[in-house]
C-alpha cells in the first residue's frame, strides 16, 4: 500500500444515504481475478442516467466522494475500494461508514472520512454550488478543511490506523513479526477444535 | 478508587469498563471476570494472540471459509510475496457463488474463476469441494452441516454473511480481500475490539411468522445502521425456541443491521444439533469440548452497549417494499407514503418507490409478482424447503410466473429428495435446482430481467441486487410459497 498524508482535491457530491456495494460495483464485475480493471464498474448502473452526478463533466477528476450515512453497506467486496481507488478518489467523506467497507479502505489507503451530518450537507450543498471548491484532508492532523465551504473540522482515525496510512505498511509483515506470540497461542489451543484435513 | 469508582457506575456496557479499567488500573481480562462478560466478549478473549496498548488485539481465527469469488487476489498475493498458507487445515473452500445450479458448464469468465479456486486449493493445500462434489454447497450452509462450526470459535469468511455461522455460538465475521490474505498468510487479524448489543425477543410467535420475520421485524425496528461496530447477541424465549436452521436465517442478516457479527447462547438444541456431525468432537473430546461451552453464555452480570427488547406477539410476515432490508411493512400493510416517514428516511423512499415502481398507498397483497426464488444462506436449509413444500403440496403455481427452488447445499438436496420434497415443488411447477447462491446475487445464470419483480427468500433488496433493473422483495419462504401459488403476495393461510 503507498502512504497517504493529504488528500487534496474537488469533491463529488453524491450525497446518498445507505449506497451499498452493489451500487459502487456491480456483482458481475466480481466474476474477474484481477485486482485491477474496476474503474468502468463503478455506479455502473446509476451512470447509465444522465443525470447522474457522475456524468456531470464539472466534476470530473474529483479526489473526494461525499457521500450520506452508511456509505458502503452490505456486501464485503473489497472490489468497491478497488473501483473508487481507480475512478481517482482518495477518500470518501460520509457521515457513518459500513463496518466492512471502513476496514477494506483502510487496506487499500483509500480515506474513509467520517464528518458530522451537518457538516456533510454543508459540504454537498456548497459543492453544488461551486464545483471547482477545494476540500484538504490531513491525515497526520485528522483535519477536514474547506475555507470557502467555512469547513474546518477534524475526523475520528484510531492512532493505529493512522500510522498504517501515513507509513503506508505491510499489514501481513507487521502480523508476521509477532510469530512467537501465534506459535505459543496455536500451541495452546483446545484439541477438540476440528482440522478441515 | 472508591470515589472514582462510584463515578465509573454511571456509565454502562464496554464504557463502563473501560473506565473501570482506568480506575482500577486492572487489564481489561480482569475486569470482565470480576464483572462479567458477554457470549462476545468471552469468546473474543480467548482468542487474543497479543494485546498491546494503541493497537487492536491480533485474534487468532480458528476456521476460514473460502470461495471461489472474494480470494483469487488474495491468493496472488501470497505468491508475489512468496507466502505461504500458515494453516491449510483450518481453510475450507467451496464454490457456491457464480456457479449454475442448473448443470450447465459455466460461462467463460465464472469457469476461469471456478478453475482458479481449484487451482490455489490445489497449490496451497486447502480442501476444496469443487462443482459437482457431494458436499459442495452454499459456504455458509455447509459448513454448520458438516459440524465444523462450533462454539465458542472464530470464523471468517470473504463474505459479509459470515454472521451465520453465530447461531452456534461462533463469533463469525465477514473479510475483504486483503483480510484474506492476511489470514491465509497468518492465520490471525488484528480488529479493533467490537462493541456489545443485546436484541432480547420474547414471547410466542404469531402462527405464519418464521425465523425471517424475526430477523426482518428486527431490522425494521434497529435499520440498516443499527448495529454497525457491534456484535449482537439475539437473546429470550422466542430465540430460544428456534431451531437451529431458525437460528443461522437469523443471524445471517446481521450485516442488513450493521453489525460486525451476530451471535446466539449455544445450548440443547445446538448440542443435539451438532453431535454425530463428521467434524464434531468424539467421546471424551465431546465431554469436553461441552464443558468450555457450557461457560460460553453471557454472565448475568454483563452489561452491553446497547439494549432492545422486542415483544415477539407484535411481529406479523414481512414483506420488503424499498431497496434496503430496513424498508419493510408487514403483509396486512400498505406501501407507506414517503411524505408520511420521517424527513431524514423521504427522498431514500421516493427514490426506492420508483425504482421499485410502486405507488405510495398500494396494498401489499395486491402486489403480482414475475419471479419467486426459494434459496440462498438465508433460508436454503432442510427446514426451510420443508415450510415451502407444504404450502404448495397439490396446488399450482401460478401461470406466466417463473418459480426457483435451490438447495443450500447438495446435502441438504439429497436430504430433501429422500423426502419426496423434489416432486412436491417440481410437481407444483417449480424447477428444483442443484446447490449454489443462484439468484440471491445475480453472478450467475440466475438472473432478474430489467423491470422484473421477484418474491425472494434472500437477504439483499438492494437495487439490481438480483440482476440489473431487478425488482426484490425480501420474504420468508411460506410467504415466497403462497405467493408463487396466487401470483401476488400472499401468506398461507390466503389459499385456503
Amino acid at each position: 500500500m503507498e502512504s497517504v498524508r493529504h488528500v487534496a482535491g474537488r469533491a463529488l457530491p453524491l450525497g446518498r444515504a445507505d449506497v451499498d456495494t452493489d451500487q459502487i460495483i456491480p456483482s458481475h464485475w466480481l466474476k474477474r481475478i484481477e485486482r485491477t480493471g474496476y474503474a468502468p464498474g463503478l455506479f455502473e448502473a446509476w451512470r447509465t442516467d444522465p443525470s447522474f452526478v457522475m456524468n456531470d463533466a464539472r466534476y470530473r477528476g474529483a479526489a473526494i466522494l461525499l457521500a450520506g450515512r452508511n456509505f458502503g453497506s452490505g456486501s464485503s467486496r473489497e472490489h468497491a475500494a478497488w473501483a473508487l481507488l481507480e475512478s481517482g478518489f482518495r477518500a470518501v467523506i460520509a457521515p457513518r461508514f459500513a463496518d466492512i467497507f471502513r476496514s477494506n479502505a483502510l487496506k487499500n489507503g483509500l480515506v474513509p472520512v467520517e464528518l458530522p451530518d451537518e457538516t456533510v450537507t454543508t459540504l454537498v450543498a456548497a459543492v453544488e454550488r461551486d464545483p471547482t471548491l477545494e476540500i484538504a484532508i490531513d491525515v497526520e492532523r485528522r483535519t477536514v478543511t474547506a475555507p470557502a465551504a467555512g469547513v474546518s473540522a477534524t475526523f475520528p482515525l484510531d492512532d493505529h490506523a493512522r500510522q498504517r496510512l501515513l507509513e503506508g505498511l505491510d499489514d501481513i509483515a507487521l502480523t508476521l513479526r509477532h510469530e512467537r506470540d501465534i506459535a505459543a497461542y496455536e500451541a495452546r489451543r483446545p484439541q477438540w477444535l476440528p482440522r478441515v484435513r | 478508587m472508591s470515589t472514582r469508582l462510584e463515578e465509573v457506575l454511571g456509565f454502562v456496557g464496554a464504557e463502563r469498563d473501560r473506565h473501570l479499567a482506568e480506575a482500577s488500573g486492572w487489564p481489561r481480562t480482569v475486569i470482565l471476570c470480576a464483572v462479567g462478560s458477554t457470549l462476545s466478549q468471552k469468546v473474543w478473549e480467548r482468542h487474543v494472540v497479543r494485546r498491546a496498548a494503541g493497537e487492536p488485539d491480533l485474534v487468532y481465527i480458528d476456521l476460514h471459509l473460502v470461495h471461489e469469488v472474494t480470494s483469487p487476489q488474495a491468493f496472488e498475493g501470497l505468491r508475489l510475496a512468496k507466502r505461504g498458507v500458515r494453516r491449510p487445515e483450518l481453510v475450507l473452500a467451496t464454490m457456491d457463488h457464480n456457479v449454475p445450479t442448473n448443470e450447465e458448464p459455466a460461462e467463460p469468465i465464472s469457469a476461469r474463476q471456478i478453475a482458479e479456486m481449484a487451482r490455489n486449493a490445489a497449490e496451497f493445500g486447502i480442501v476444496c469441494y469443487p462443482m459437482g462434489d457431494a458436499n459442495q454447497g452454499i459456504v455458509h450452509v455447509i459448513s454448520p452441516q458438516m459440524g465444523l462450526t462450533q462454539p465458542g470459535m472464530t470464523i471468517v469468511c470473504g463474505d459479509s454473511h459470515t454472521a451465520t455461522h453465530g447461531a452456534l455460538g461462533a463469533l463469525a465475521w465477514g473479510i475483504g480481500t486483503s483480510e484474506i490474505e492476511h489470514v491465509l498468510a497468518t492465520q490471525t487479524l488484528a480488529q479493533p475490539t467490537p462493541g456489545t448489543m443485546a436484541v432480547t425477543v420474547d414471547g410466542r410467535l404469531p402462527r405464519d411468522c418464521a425465523a425471517k420475520d424475526v430477523i426482518l421485524g428486527i431490522i425494521a425496528r434497529i435499520g440498516t445502521t443499527g448495529g454497525v461496530g457491534k456484535v449482537i447477541e439475539y437473546r429470550g424465549s422466542t430465540i430460544r425456541a428456534l431451531s437451529m436452521d431458525g437460528r443461522m436465517t437469523v443471524c445471517n442478516m446481521s450485516i442488513e443491521a450493521g453489525a460486525r457479527a451476530g451471535m446466539i447462547a449455544p445450548d440443547d438444541t445446538t448440542f443435539a444439533f451438532l453431535e454425530g456431525r463428521p467434524f464434531a468432537p468424539k467421546g471424551a473430546l465431546w465431554e469436553r469440548a461441552l464443558d468450555e461451552w457450557r461457560s460460553l453464555p453471557t454472565d448475568a452480570g454483563a452489561a452491553f452497549d446497547r439494549e432492545v427488547k422486542i415483544d415477539a406477539r407484535e411481529l406479523r410476515p414481512y414483506v420488503s417494499w424499498g431497496t434496503n432490508p430496513a424498508q419493510t411493512v408487514t403483509i396486512d400493510e400498505r406501501v407507506p407514503d414517503p411524505d408520511a416517514l420521517a424527513t431524514d428516511a423521504r427522498d431514500a423512499a421516493r427514490r426506492a418507490l420508483r425504482y421499485m415502481a410502486l405507488a405510495p398507498g398500494t396494498p401489499v397483497r395486491d402486489i403480482a409478482v414475475d419471479a419467486v426464488f426459494i434459496g440462498s444462506c438465508t433460508n436454503s436449509r432442510l427446514e426451510d424447503l420443508r415450510a415451502a413444500s407444504e404450502v404448495v403440496r397439490g396446488r399450482r403455481v401460478k401461470d406466466g410466473i417463473r418459480a426457483l427452488v435451490v438447495p443450500g447445499s447438495m446435502k441438504v438436496k439429497l436430504d430433501a429428495e429422500r423426502e419426496g420434497l423434489d416432486r412436491v415443488f417440481q410437481e407444483a411447477g417449480f424447477e428444483w435446482r442443484g446447490a449454489g447462491c443462484s439468484m440471491c446475487l445475480g453472478m450467475n445464470p440466475d438472473v432478474l430481467r430489467p423491470g422484473e419483480r421477484c418474491a425472494s427468500t434472500s437477504n439483499r433488496n438492494f437495487e439490481g441486487r438480483q440482476g440489473p433493473g431487478g425488482r426484490t422483495h425480501l420474504v420468508s419462504p411460506t410467504v415466497a410459497a403462497a405467493t408463487a401459488i396466487a401470483g401476488h403476495f400472499a401468506l398461507p393461510a390466503d389459499l385456503r
